[in-house]
């Protein structure tokens, strides 16, 4: 059997850079700073990560960073500790599961499954918050964050476009 | 089989599936500490040590990257005050003139209050000391509603402490390290401070959901609330201190009565801690606790009105002995009660008990 073809990913490259960038993205927008009256967007940046990884190849350090990324997140936000490392898991998970799907789309449709997908991890933060302090989160608030997380779908797909190709055992 | 059929499919399902094995192991991980965490209790223990020394970082690196923005809005500050100067000073000539008349009232209403509280004897609340501080993070989600300040365990604040902008009430204190603690907003999903509507003195329970505008839940009474009433914290269970500006209420378009925060009206810099303990704990607990229990006196059924005429006279009970003393375990026969004072007077008249058979309805 010949490796010749087979380029291994540099884990630094695809997955310490990038979720670098999101902790340092996360920093700069949790700044109390009011424009015109209106704060700044709190777009869930690791969502890129979650679903850009997924899509590239199947990883084991890809969940393992996820779940540090979502433990970052809960505990500089504030948050219960394991919601945001449990809801990027699970949209990991379907991305995963649905990644022979994906492959080959146009970009107006990967961009549509990147909004499903985070759809999904609002769906799974506002059931575990629910469960969790028996209370419903404003549908609205919800509605604003994903709208600030999807919007961020040009960095997933710079992310894919740079690192797809470069395991072909994974194609 | 089409996975076979390349020369790296034998690489590539094992790696697949170790790929899903981790997933699922950082799955477990992740629900084990979802179901560990006890943020809800507002406990300092629960707050744990990774939160507080990511606080700790946290503090210094978000007051470095809020530094640009916050100098950008005091520069617009400057440059609109500067632009409506002439206007600015017509408003505030006529808010001068308002101002001296109230400030009359109430020298002249401090005054009368302080006399009927003098003759009344009444206890007045204990003035209450703060911190202030600067607020470094700010995290917006529907989900976690939470500011960072630069002011912890060394300015003296601990969890619980209630936090006011210039303005009104934000939240309370969660989280406390070194130089930093974590503010729960009022806005927060699992936010809830007991208020009072003003106008009408009515309870309510303010529930926060994530949105900017939290919620009225528990109203009690008959039309207890109207469009913009000024709603205040009403100091219910000692957890903040009553009185405390939060917002006014609003119908929101759900049909729910939400309040509109003071707080909100503006950007949240400064905050002050207010280092605020509830009254029930600044009592001294070791004289409450020491505190004797009356004796129960249960009804004699000897003494009861009816069947009293089939009484027969017997020598009066020596007095049942309080509850509060333990009785004394002794090998020894109990000794006879020494004669009590009614014994000494007269014999008191006790009626006979019923036997069963006698209390059985004909």
């Amino acid at each position: 059997m010949s490796f010749s073809a087979a380029r291994p990913l540099d884990p630094w490259r695809w997955i310490g850079v990038p979720a670098l960038m999101c902790v340092g993205a996360t920093l700069l927008l949790a700044a109390p700073i009011q424009l015109f009256g209106l704060r700044l967007p709190e777009p869930v940046f690791p969502m890129v990560c979650a679903f850009g990884w997924a899509v590239i190849r199947p990883s084991i350090l890809a969940p393992a960073m996820l779940l540090v990324l979502g433990m970052f997140l809960d505990i500089y936000w504030g948050g219960a500790l394991g919601l945001w490392a449990v809801s990027l898991l699970m949209a990991y998970a379907v991305t995963l599961a649905m990644r022979n799907m994906m492959t080959g789309q146009s970009r107006p449709m990967m961009w549509a499954w990147y909004a499903g997908m985070c759809l999904v991890t609002m769906a799974t933060g506002y059931l575990i918050i629910m469960l969790d302090v028996k209370a419903a989160p404003s549908l609205v608030a919800v509605l604003w964050q994903f709208l600030a997380t999807a919007i961020l779908y040009p960095f997933a797909h710079r992310l894919i476009d740079r690192f797809e190709d470069a395991d072909v055992r994974f194609r | 089989m089409p996975l076979r059929q390349d020369s790296f499919g034998e690489l590539k399902v094992p790696l697949t599936w170790m790929a899903v094995v981790a997933l699922i192991v950082c799955g477990v991980v992740g629900v084990s500490i979802l179901l560990s965490d006890r943020r809800e209790t507002f406990q300092t223990e629960a707050y744990g040590a990774a939160r507080q020394a990511v606080d700790t970082v946290s503090a210094p690196v978000g007051a470095t990257v809020a530094a640009p923005g916050r100098w950008t809005g005091d520069l617009l500050g400057w440059l609109r005050s500067y632009v409506a100067v002439a206007g600015e000073n017509r408003r505030l000539r006529r808010d001068l003139v308002t101002l001296r008349v109230q400030a009359d009232e109430a020298v002249r209403l401090k005054d009368e209050n302080d006399r009927l509280r003098a003759m009344l004897g009444v206890r007045t609340d204990p003035p209450i000391p703060m911190a202030t501080a600067r607020v470094v993070t700010d995290s917006r989600g529907p989900f976690a509603n939470a500011r960072l300040a630069n002011a912890g365990s060394d300015a003296g604040v601990v969890v619980g402490y209630p936090v006011l902008s210039e303005r009104g009430l934000v939240g309370r204190v969660v989280g406390v390290s070194r130089d930093s603690s974590r503010i729960l907003l009022l806005t927060d999903v699992a936010s809830r401070t007991p208020v009072m509507i003003d106008r009408s003195n009515a309870r309510a329970i303010l529930t926060g959901d994530g949105g900017p505008n939290p919620k009225l839940e528990y109203l009690r009474g008959r039309n207890p609330i109207r469009e913009g009433d000024r709603v205040l914290t009403s100091g219910d269970g000692g957890v903040l201190p009553r009185g405390l500006p939060v917002g006014r209420a609003v119908k929101g378009l759900d049909g729910r009565w939400r309040v509109v925060l003071d707080a909100d009206a503006g950007a949240i810099d400064w905050v002050r801690i207010l280092k605020f303990k509830d009254y029930s704990q600044l009592a001294d607990q070791e004289a409450l606790a020491a505190t004797r229990l009356p004796p129960v006196i249960t009804e004699n059924p000897e003494d009861r009105i009816i069947g009293a005429g089939t009484s027969q006279p017997q020598p009066a009970k020596p007095p049942a002995q309080p509850l509060a003393t333990p009785p004394r375990k002794s090998a020894a026969p109990p000794s006879r009660p020494p004669p009590s004072p009614v014994q000494k007077s007269a014999p008191v008249p006790v009626a006979k008990a019923p036997t069963p058979a006698e209390g059985r309805p004909q």
